[in-house]
């Protein structure tokens, strides 16, 4: 969104409105990349990490 | 957008209320509440039993209030409280529509079946396998069945909150960002989204094994994804009460975050690892590599413990930052003591970061570091440790925030004013006696789920330290007052609900004023004038608190037998 | 206001206040400190999991169990062998609904390794008052090397539910000198 109002002008910087707005920012505002994130890294790091550890487990002599 | 009718405008607080939503967060809210008094009772009755000289169920029903106050606590009355707060947090606070209210209304029927059908399945007596129902141990179809519903109504209540926030983004409802506040829902939403999907993955084929159609459910593979449900479960737990702390932090003494970024960070760091922490769990179990679970079990190196010490210093920080730009400058603490303490919604949430912090966080990073879980695994040990982080930490605040509630959504005024104002106070001493004694015992070996520590039946005979069950009765009486405390929630609640006198409505569409505290905190953070002292000792406190307590557990370690 | 939208377009350039920042670096470096803290354990210190592990049976687990139980029976306890297997050799405990079987004796000082496994549903080994908790599966045979280093008469607790008898299973450890 480019609408803006500044309410707090008083001490930001700079901000006239036309900034692009930074990297950071653009990823914590957009809740579906969150999403996909939130849900990919424990998948991938416990869940499927998890299941291969206990397919390898070796069968007792 | 919607025609002004569906709207009304909070006369206290400026806020834009879409009726549907409002019928929906009340409809969520008071059934949990309603689940909250059925599973505390179920909690008292096992509480009672495992008292020594009270003893009060037989084994097969303690075993039975036992898995039904798992599920009734931990599982319903929490997520339908947070399915109110994901509505609250979208579509009021983003003063928008919410998306589909129909199909809401579909996810709470479901979850509303599914919490019944498991309540049946377990008082009839053939599912007393526990809140985590491990396999090969069966419980009746319907129990698998009834929780698997609750999922999926939690689920669409999820994807009603995501698409809220689209609507609200495409209409133009608010400028900028996402409230904070939305943020912390968004990410309690995010791990939910998780948490339902791994349920599903190992509840439905376990719901099939019930039935006779699945052959063989590995356990071990059934524990590993199982907790992918059951502790990050917990975590939405954790992402619903931050957002709560700082939505009464703002409310009640319009206290800012000191930083946005900081703040929302915190909350990323959630959103990234904190459910990695299912292998809490999973520490002692065979055949799983010391690499996954040294790495799982830190949250990644402890960046979710990260944000968590962040948001223990941003709340309180926010909070004394505030007070003091109202003039509560005295000495260190002056902003503390001029607190609103007789506010149950301040009270409570207060309460609530206090003892989440130093109960449950402590002893959560302790009982979750691989070889320290050695010495606490199955004991009441872990029971101790999660009634501090979910009744002290999460239970409490949502208490807090139903006082908030209560005057906004409801439209009604409390009733027993004074028996609000003690609520919090009764049922936090009451808790954290609970988690403190439950935890003593653990220490001294006591396991947990478990009918008579005296082994009267036993052919062998063993005998716990007579401390344990001097633990055991304390734990008792904490409990009856923790009851006590959650009763009087109830009675207020249900009483303000019922007779509260009615708050006056004003015609929506009226400009959305900046509600009066935050005009005088004014718009800006704290960040420039800063200085909050007070908030510096009490981090000190609580981080000279944790470094002793991790390392003397390390001692109590390296004292067992030695093995390898 | 957390309620409301940040009062900033652009927020992430908002300076962080010093007292956050350094609370930040603290609780990092102190995350870093627990982290490395258990791989140090596993390289100095005397108790960790081997993570040594087996798929198995119930009946392949008994019939090991059994084997050792012929050869080194010492005794007999309420209807429970006593086992006394020499140092340093495989020993095997079987956990079933409601007991552990058999009754071990160890010496004291002497390395064990102990194997551990479930012929029905999930258990827990919690011996007692020594407190080591460990989580027993069926179909898994796990594998832990231990030394007891004090003598005296110890118990095994069940420590995961396992159904109606599960308050009377215990078994026990002897370690003498």
């Amino acid at each position: 969104m480019s609408d803006t109002e500044n309410p707090g002008v008083e001490s930001s910087q700079a901000d006239d409105g036309n900034e692009p707005i930074p990297f950071w920012q653009n990823v914590l505002d957009n809740p579906f990349l969150l999403l996909f994130l939130g849900v990919t890294i424990p998948t991938v790091l416990y869940v499927i990490w998890g299941v291969m550890e206990i397919v390898t487990i070796p069968l007792a002599k | 957008m919607a025609n002004a009718a569906v709207f009304r405008t909070c006369p206290a607080t400026g806020l834009k209320i879409h009726r549907p939503a409002e019928a929906l967060i009340k409809a969520n809210a008071v059934t949990a509440v309603v689940f909250l008094a059925v599973g505390g009772f179920f909690g008292l009755l096992v509480a009672l039993t495992r008292w020594p000289a009270v003893h009060l169920l037989p084994a097969d029903w303690f075993y039975l209030a036992l898995t039904a106050h798992g599920l009734d606590v931990l599982l319903v009355w929490i997520i339908f409280f947070e399915i109110a707060i994901l509505y609250f947090a979208s579509a009021i606070l983003l003063n928008s529509r919410l998306a589909a209210p129909k199909l809401a209304w579909v996810g709470f029927a479901l979850m509303l079946a599914g919490a019944v059908i498991t309540n049946v399945a377990v008082l009839q007596g053939g599912s007393s396998v526990m809140f985590t129902s491990y396999v090969p141990m069966k419980a009746a179809p319907h129990f698998y069945l009834g929780v698997i519903l609750f999922a999926v109504g939690a689920l669409i209540g999820c994807g009603i909150f995501f698409g809220t926030l689209v609507i609200a983004r495409q209409e133009r409802t608010y400028k900028g960002s996402i409230p904070l506040v939305t943020f912390g829902a968004l990410t309690a939403a995010i791990i939910a989204v998780f948490t339902i999907a791994s349920g599903a993955i190992i509840l439905i084929p376990t719901l099939l094994w019930s039935i006779g159609l699945v052959s063989y459910i590995d356990p071990l593979m059934y524990k590993t994804v199982w907790w992918a449900m059951g502790h990050s479960s917990q975590q939405i737990n954790v992402s619903a009460h931050v957002a709560v702390w700082y939505a009464i932090a703002a409310i009640v003494v319009g206290a800012k975050p000191l930083s946005e970024k900081v703040s929302r960070m915190a909350f990323l760091m959630y959103i990234l690892f904190l459910q990695l922490a299912s292998a809490h769990h999973l520490l002692v179990e065979p055949g799983i590599s010391s690499e996954w679970k040294i790495f799982n079990t830190s949250y990644a190196m402890y960046l979710a413990v990260l944000g968590s010490m962040i948001h223990g210093m941003t709340v309180p920080g926010s909070i004394e930052a505030a007070q003091r730009k109202k003039g509560y400058t005295n000495g260190l603490f002056g902003w503390l003591a001029k607190a609103p303490w007789s506010n149950p919604a301040f009270a409570g949430m207060f309460m609530s970061l206090v003892l989440f912090g130093f109960l449950g966080g402590i002893s959560g990073v302790v009982l979750g570091t691989e070889q320290i879980n050695l010495i606490m695994h199955n004991t009441l040990y872990v029971p101790g440790h999660f009634h501090a982080t979910v009744v002290a930490g999460t239970t409490l605040a949502f208490m807090a925030v139903t006082y908030l509630l209560v005057p906004l959504i409801f439209q009604r005024e409390l009733v027993l004013k004074k028996v609000a104002q003690w609520q919090p106070y009764v049922f936090a001493v009451g808790v954290s006696g609970i988690s403190l004694f439950m935890m003593g015992a653990g220490t001294l070996g006591v396991a947990r789920r478990h009918w008579d520590i005296g082994f009267a039946d036993s052919l062998l005979s063993f005998d716990y330290p007579a401390t344990a069950f001097l633990m055991m009765g304390l734990n008792g009486l904490a409990a009856i007052l923790a009851a006590l405390g959650g009763l009087m929630y109830i009675v207020v609640v249900v009483g303000s609900i019922l007779f509260g006198k009615r708050i006056g409505e004003q015609p929506a569409e009226r400009p959305a004023p900046v509600p009066t505290e935050a005009a005088a905190v004014g718009a800006y953070g704290s960040a420039e004038t800063l200085s909050i002292p007070g908030t510096v000792v009490l981090v000190g406190v609580f981080f000279t608190a944790f470094v002793l307590y991790y390392f003397v557990n390390w001692k109590y370690l390296s004292e067992v037998w030695p093995l390898q | 206001m957390a309620i409301s939208p940040p009062s900033q377009r652009i927020w992430w350039k908002e300076p962080i206040p010093k007292t956050e920042l350094v609370w930040i670096i603290i609780a990092f470096l102190w995350g870093l400190v627990m982290f490395f803290m258990m791989i140090y354990w596993h390289i100095a210190g005397e108790q960790n999991l081997s993570n040594e592990a087996y798929r198995t049976t119930p009946e392949a687990f008994t019939e090991k169990t059994q084997a050792m139980v012929a050869q080194y029976t010492v005794r007999d306890e309420v209807g429970f062998p006593v086992v006394a297997p020499p140092p340093g050799s495989d020993v095997y405990l079987i956990a079933r609904l409601w007991q552990f079987w058999p009754i071990l004796e160890f010496k004291k000082d002497q390395t064990y390794r102990l194997h551990i496994s479930s012929l029905d549903w999930q258990h827990g080994f919690s011996l007692q008052p020594v407190n080591i908790n460990l989580q027993i599966h069926p179909g898994y045979e796990m594998v832990v090397t231990l030394t007891p280093d004090k003598a005296g008469e110890y118990s095994v607790v069940c420590n995961e539910f396992c159904g109606i008898g599960h308050h009377t299973m215990i078994g026990k450890i002897y370690v003498t000198e």
